[in-house]
């Protein structure tokens, strides 16, 4: 199962656009984050060096809300100037408007009356003002499309402030990994890993640029039309205020309601999603053993229980735009009915009525917007979080002011009395002493566990040794700078680990201002070339990230082509223990031998010709060296090499297996 | 494909279905009919003075949102239960397919995809579904509703609704046609970063050995500029959108308060109607906006349905039998009479006319390069695969007849990727005998060499094992997986590779350890290592799927070419 797979999915906001984030964001896992305030402010911090943009993107907000905001107002002038040209089409020519009124008085319909004193340029007899709505309709088209222009302008710089900020931020990641220390690596799970330089950056990202505009927007609208009710209507603008405490009542309590039932969406999700992951990479073991109606069984029961909470989620969170939309609807009929009475009584046009429906329609939208963002903000800086998490971790210790030079004479390697352990309360290696002379080829033995690779990933300075000091050719490797000591030394690991590109390119990752003459001498060196020539790409072939394309032997003999072009004066290398096909094994053995002539080398061997010509064997066990010296002088001492070699290659020819009863005795290593 | 599987899927949910269409209906009737009733409190209360009418009409007005907001709540009920119960069909019947896939099916998929497709692919539609049950259902509704109600208040502004629909279809069109395109570049890019990332955390030693920082920095700097490059230009024309959509909106009011005036002017229009005509333009273009954002997600979902029906639609290739046989005749034997087994389509054959017996007490070991079919001929054994020519014996019975429970319970397989489900390493040993009591369990953890660490862990058989056993080394997930093999006492022993984990000392202890339990039974093994099959009472060896010889190590190392040179590359020889 590879890291990625594990890495948890998180849904995307729908790629940016969507019902205003609404439905999209109540999907959202809830993640909650540990401190939401000092980590949204954090976010902002990583605003700073667009700082100038943002105040340009503030008072273009400004400027677009306002005049999105008197647009409606306008608007309503319209619908007034019409208003009186009809009730004055229907009243007598050549009266005033105080006769006008007089005599409706006097018909009785007092009601009537006081809402023509109250409109201010009615001309009885005469019908709409056309000059005055064209007027007026012009400066509302002049507003409009302002609005609409300064509004795009805004979102185009937000745009660029928002993908700049998330570029340093991924950058800033990826240059992290690189000054991080190699324990955390061990520490913090892979798959953990990815997903915070990846899924959380990207969901950062994400969140920035659906919040950032829209929470500006609806808070500066909220305000903006909030201004304009009150100016036309005090009284119809409390109506509609009450809408507010209520829609927030509404969205808390079914947000308190569904968050348990997302959380147990969530967890079901991931444990349906385990079992899914458990049965088909156990595909064979299923079968084989019998187990198909037991899995379908449990996944049947996990499915069912991820229907009842996802159903619950989504009905309850699927509740609140409907909910919003009603008290938005009663908001509507109150400030009808009301207004409908002011207007009737003069108190009020009917074209500030008008407006003010608008407005209130405009007041539940922005209303909700804030409402649907705040899980999407809890997702975002949960996600910021963890990447200041990765950004804030210790880094290794940096390398030395003015660095000693190393001497290059020949690759001398020594230990002396070093100690280290991955963590404080185990012990792993202690008073380690050894030398590796020059040109000499070390070989590593011993048991799963017993430190090997440990030992080599000192030499390299991958971690930090406890106590004692390292060497090369006399100088304190702590004291040189990690490029310098690592330039000098050449790895292949049993992990062929290759990037995605060509074999040229992978070969030449040892060497970059390699040659391609010395990229194919390389590669002829260590048999690559022979099968690279049977590709049809040849050195032009891609390699794949899994690396499907090439058998395990022949990624192997790449990365010894790699360490090959490195021209190390020390060499560490890792045989690999599952042997590959038996043809690709031969190459790979020569290859090695090859890369080994002349060069100071540690080699954890598994093969016996590595450790009968090593010049010096070590044998570990628990971290210690228990025996060191080469393969005549150790057999001859009858110790542990001499019991291990005794196992691994000659028992098998040992007569005494062969007969089971016999066998636990003729077994020099059982514990 | 969307389609189909809508169609089949959806089918059990054709009552909710249709419960949320007349709910959707109603509910979007009722809100149609708020400006209607507005546009009449104006008319025949407010321009009559007449307060009674409008706290009358006022209170029809409360009765019919309240109408709507009950017929949402069902809708979005309804809407969400079917949403729900269609996706966990679907992941039952993708569930359940993969379940009878055979190894041949695995193969060709891959267990990577399958999950995805499983999880978010069903996700995926699942949305869809969702989204349209809630919303996508309303928009039409409300567009043809709105359009009727519009032109009932006035037939004469129709054209403003022609024209503001056009332009606000075209506009959205023209900037999402732009956008997909890009859309799917920026995904092409952002998944390159990320590749760089995993390349470099995974290969971290390596970047390190070689001292290789700036240029992987240099590397990824390069695809993160170009992912910011193509963000850039998607959120340049999501920039577009909303200012767009305002403009139309906004736009077509002030046309209909123009030409509208006109109308009232020459008394072919109320003003109340005036308003209830914004009103509803406005209705109609909010609800197209809001169609054509939906439409954005369905080229996603279909493309998730194409992936989920290719599954459903594979059909197995290996088929428990008709009359299934449960009695055996003879015990723990193997025999393959000319097994041949080729992909389809593929030119050569995987593995050619193999013929081999194994019988009880007998240990074989198959021995061969990579791809020389070693794995594909134990796997045809639990019949993970068919034969496509020949046929393969288990107990004196060919496979395909043999009831799939019989067989499997005479198997005890150790994969070669050692996997071990979550769990306790207890649940994990029990999983090759569900009954299995703790001497049991300890009993096979001792031959497996794996109770000296598992007595070390503080919690012992319970201690947690994690999804893929990845808190266990190699070695040790090895060891307990041939614990779970061991635990059954199986009379056929499949080793696929098993010993390539394990230090040569520990596996010259385990196969020991072996020996007495395996007496009676037959013991197949494949290897690498030839130290591991030296005294296996025969050996297979094979190249390119054929065998190219048969018999125990002495006889081979005189007979077989092949083998000799296995041998040298390994230097046995030397070591004898």
């Amino acid at each position: 199962m590879s890291a990625t797979q594990q890495a948890p999915r998180r849904p995307a906001g729908g790629g940016g656009f969507g019902p205003r984030g609404g439905m999209m964001g109540s999907t959202m896992p809830a993640e909650k984050s540990l401190d939401f305030w000092p980590s949204a402010r954090r976010v902002l911090g990583l605003l700073r060096p667009e700082r100038a943009l943002m105040m340009l993107i503030l008072v273009m907000s400004v400027v677009g809300v306002t005049l999105n905001v008197i647009g409606p107002k306008i608007l309503g002038n319209a619908t007034n100037i019409i208003f009186e040209g009809v009730v004055g089409r229907q009243l007598p020519a050549g009266v005033t408007q105080e006769q006008a009124v007089e005599a409706l008085r006097a018909q009785g319909q007092t009601e009537l009356a006081d809402m023509l004193a109250s409109m201010q340029n009615v001309v009885p007899g005469q019908g709409i003002d056309f000059d005055a709505l064209s007027r007026t309709l012009m400066i509302a088209l002049v507003v409009y499309v302002c609005a609409s222009v300064v509004m795009w302008g805004m979102a185009w710089i937000l745009n660029g402030v928002v993908q700049r900020t998330a570029m340093r931020l991924r950058r800033d990641v990826e240059e992290k990994l690189h000054r991080l220390p190699l324990s955390y690596f061990d520490t913090v799970p892979r798959g953990e890993l990815l997903s915070r330089v990846t899924n959380d950056v990207d969901n950062v990202q994400q969140t920035m640029q659906q919040t950032f505009s829209q929470l500006l927007t609806s808070v500066l609208s909220l305000i903006g039309v909030l201004g304009m009710m009150i100016w036309i209507s005090p009284l119809l603008a409390l109506v509609a205020l009450v809408s507010v405490p209520l829609s927030m009542v509404v969205t808390a309590v079914i947000a308190k309601r569904s968050q348990p039932l997302f959380i147990q969406q969530w967890t079901e999700t991931g444990k349906l999603n385990g079992h899914i992951e458990e049965a088909f990479t156990g595909h064979t073991l299923v079968t084989v053993y019998g187990h198909q109606a037991t899995s379908e069984a449990q996944f049947e029961e996990r499915n069912e229980q991820l229907f009842r909470a996802a159903s619950g989620a989504q009905f309850l969170s699927g509740l609140i735009m409907p909910l919003i939309m009603f008290i938005g609807n009663l908001n509507y009929v109150f400030i009808a009915v009301i207004g409908g009475l002011k207007v009737a009584s003069g108190q009020m046009s009917l074209g500030d009525v008008q407006a003010f429906i608008q407005y209130s329609r405009q007041f539940t939208q922005p209303l909700t917007t804030v409402a649907s963002m705040s899980n999407l903000l809890q997702s975002g800086v949960a996600s910021a979080e963890r990447v200041f998490d990765l950004l804030d971790a210790p880094e290794q210790i940096p390398d030395p002011e003015t660095p000693a030079e190393p001497r290059h004479t020949g690759g001398r390697v020594a230990f002396q009395d070093v100690s280290f352990s991955y963590s404080p309360d185990t012990r792993l290696i202690e008073d380690l002493s050894l030398v590796a002379e020059p040109g000499h080829s070390v070989a590593i033995v011993g048991p799963t566990g017993a430190g090997k690779t440990t030992l080599v990933n000192l030499v390299m300075r991958f971690y930090e040794i406890g106590a004692g000091r390292i060497t090369l050719d006399g100088v304190d490797i702590s004291t040189m700078t990690r490029d310098e000591l690592r330039g000098q030394i050449g790895m292949v690991l049993q992990d062929t680990w290759l990037f995605e590109g060509t074999i040229r390119d992978n070969i030449a990752y040892g060497n970059p201002d390699a040659t391609e003459e010395q990229i194919l001498a390389a590669a002829r060196a260590t048999y690559v070339d022979r099968f690279v020539r049977a590709l049809p790409d040849g050195y032009d072939t891609v390699v794949d990230e899994e690396g499907g394309n090439l058998s395990a032997g022949e990624r192997q003999l790449i990365t010894i082509a790699r360490a090959f072009l490195s021209e190390p004066s020390l060499l560490i290398l890792d045989e690999a223990t599952s042997s590959v096909d038996t043809r690709t094994e031969v190459l790979v053995q020569k290859a090695t031998t090859t890369l080994r002539s002349d060069r100071t080398s540690f080699v954890i061997a598994h093969r016996l010709s590595t450790i009968r010509d090593a010049d010096l064997i070590l044998v570990m066990e628990d971290g210690r060296i228990v025996e060191q010296g080469t393969h005549d002088e150790l057999l001859e001492a009858g110790g542990a090499y001499s019991r291990l070699y005794h196992a691994q290659f000659v028992g098998a020819y040992d007569d005494d297996l062969a007969d089971p009863a016999a066998a636990p005795a003729g077994m020099p290593l059982a514990p | 494909m969307l389609v189909r599987l809508l169609t089949v899927y959806l089918k059990p949910y054709t009552r909710l279905l249709v419960a949320v269409v007349v709910f959707q209906l109603v509910g979007t009737i009722a809100s149609l009919y708020l400006p209607t009733l507005n546009a009449d409190i104006i008319d025949n209360g407010v321009a009559k003075g007449d307060t009674g009418y409008i706290l009358q009409v006022g209170a029809v007005m409360l009765a019919v949102s309240l109408v709507q907001v009950v017929c949402s709540v069902a809708a979005v009920w309804f809407g969400a239960r079917s949403a729900m119960g269609f996706g966990r069909d679907v992941r039952g019947g993708i569930f359940t397919q993969v379940g009878r896939f055979s190894a041949k099916e695995m193969g060709r998929f891959g267990a990577p995809t399958l999950i995805t497709r499983t999880t978010n692919d069903v996700q995926q539609v699942q949305m869809l579904v969702l989204l349209t049950c809630t919303m996508m259902v309303a928009a039409p509704i409300t567009a043809v509703g709105g359009v009727f109600m519009a032109l009932k208040q006035d037939v004469g502004l129709a054209w403003i609704i022609v024209v503001s629909v056009t332009v606000l279809v075209a506009a959205i069109g023209l900037i999402i046609s732009r956008m997909v395109p890009q859309f799917q570049r920026m995904q092409k890019r952002l998944d390159a970063v990320n590749r760089v990332l995993r390349e470099q955390i995974s290969g971290i030693r390596v970047v390190r050995a070689f001292v290789r920082e700036d240029e992987e920095r240099e590397r990824f700097g390069v695809a993160n500029d170009d992912l910011t490059d193509t963000a850039m230009r998607v959120g340049r024309l999501m920039a577009y959108m909303f200012p767009t959509v305002l403009l139309v909106l906004n736009v077509s009011s002030v046309a209909v308060m123009w030409f509208g005036g006109h109308r009232v002017d020459q008394g072919d229009m109320q003003v109340g109607s005036l308003t209830a005509f914004l009103s509803y333009l406005m209705q109609i273009l909010m609800s197209i906006m809001m169609a054509t954002f939906m439409l954005v997600l369905v080229p996603r979902a279909s493309v998730s349905a194409d992936r989920i029906t290719e599954v459903l639609g594979t059909e197995p290739s290996v088929l428990p039998p008709v009359g299934p046989v449960t009695t055996t005749t003879e015990r723990a034997t193997v025999e393959l009479r000319g097994a041949t087994f080729a992909y389809p389509g593929a030119e050569d054959p995987v593995l050619r006319d193999v013929s081999m017996r194994c019988g009880p007490g007998m240990t074989t070991a198959i021995l061969g390069g990579t791809g020389s079919g070693k794995t594909t001929l134990l796997n045809l054994i639990p019949r993970l695969f068919d034969a496509t020519e020949g046929e393969v014996l288990v107990d004196g019975v060919d496979v395909r007849e043999l009831d799939p429970a019989t067989l499997h319970s005479i198997i005890g397989l150790v994969p070669q990727k050692a996997f071990l489900f979550s769990g306790t390493i207890r649940s994990n040993i029990q999983y090759g005998k569900e009954d299995a009591t703790d001497e049991e369990v300890w009993e096979a953890l001792r031959i497996a060499q794996a109770d000296d660490f598992v007595s070390a862990l503080e919690l012992g058989l319970d201690s947690p094992v994690s999804q893929g056993g990845t808190n266990f080394s190699g070695g040790q997930r090895q060891r307990l997986a041939m614990a779970r093999a061991i635990v059954r006492r199986p009379e056929i022993y499949l080793f696929d590779d098993s010993f390539s984990a394990l230090d040569m000392a520990t596996d010259a202890r385990l196969r020991a350890a072996l020996r007495p339990i395996t007496l009676e039974a037959t013991v197949i093994v494949v290897a690498q290592r030839v130290s591991s099959v030296i005294d296996a009472d025969q050996i297979i060896v094979l190249d390119d799927g054929a065998v190219v010889g048969a018999g125990t190590h002495d006889e081979l190392l005189e007979s077989c070419a092949t083998y000799q040179e296995i041998v040298a590359s390994q230097e046995l020889v030397e070591a004898a």
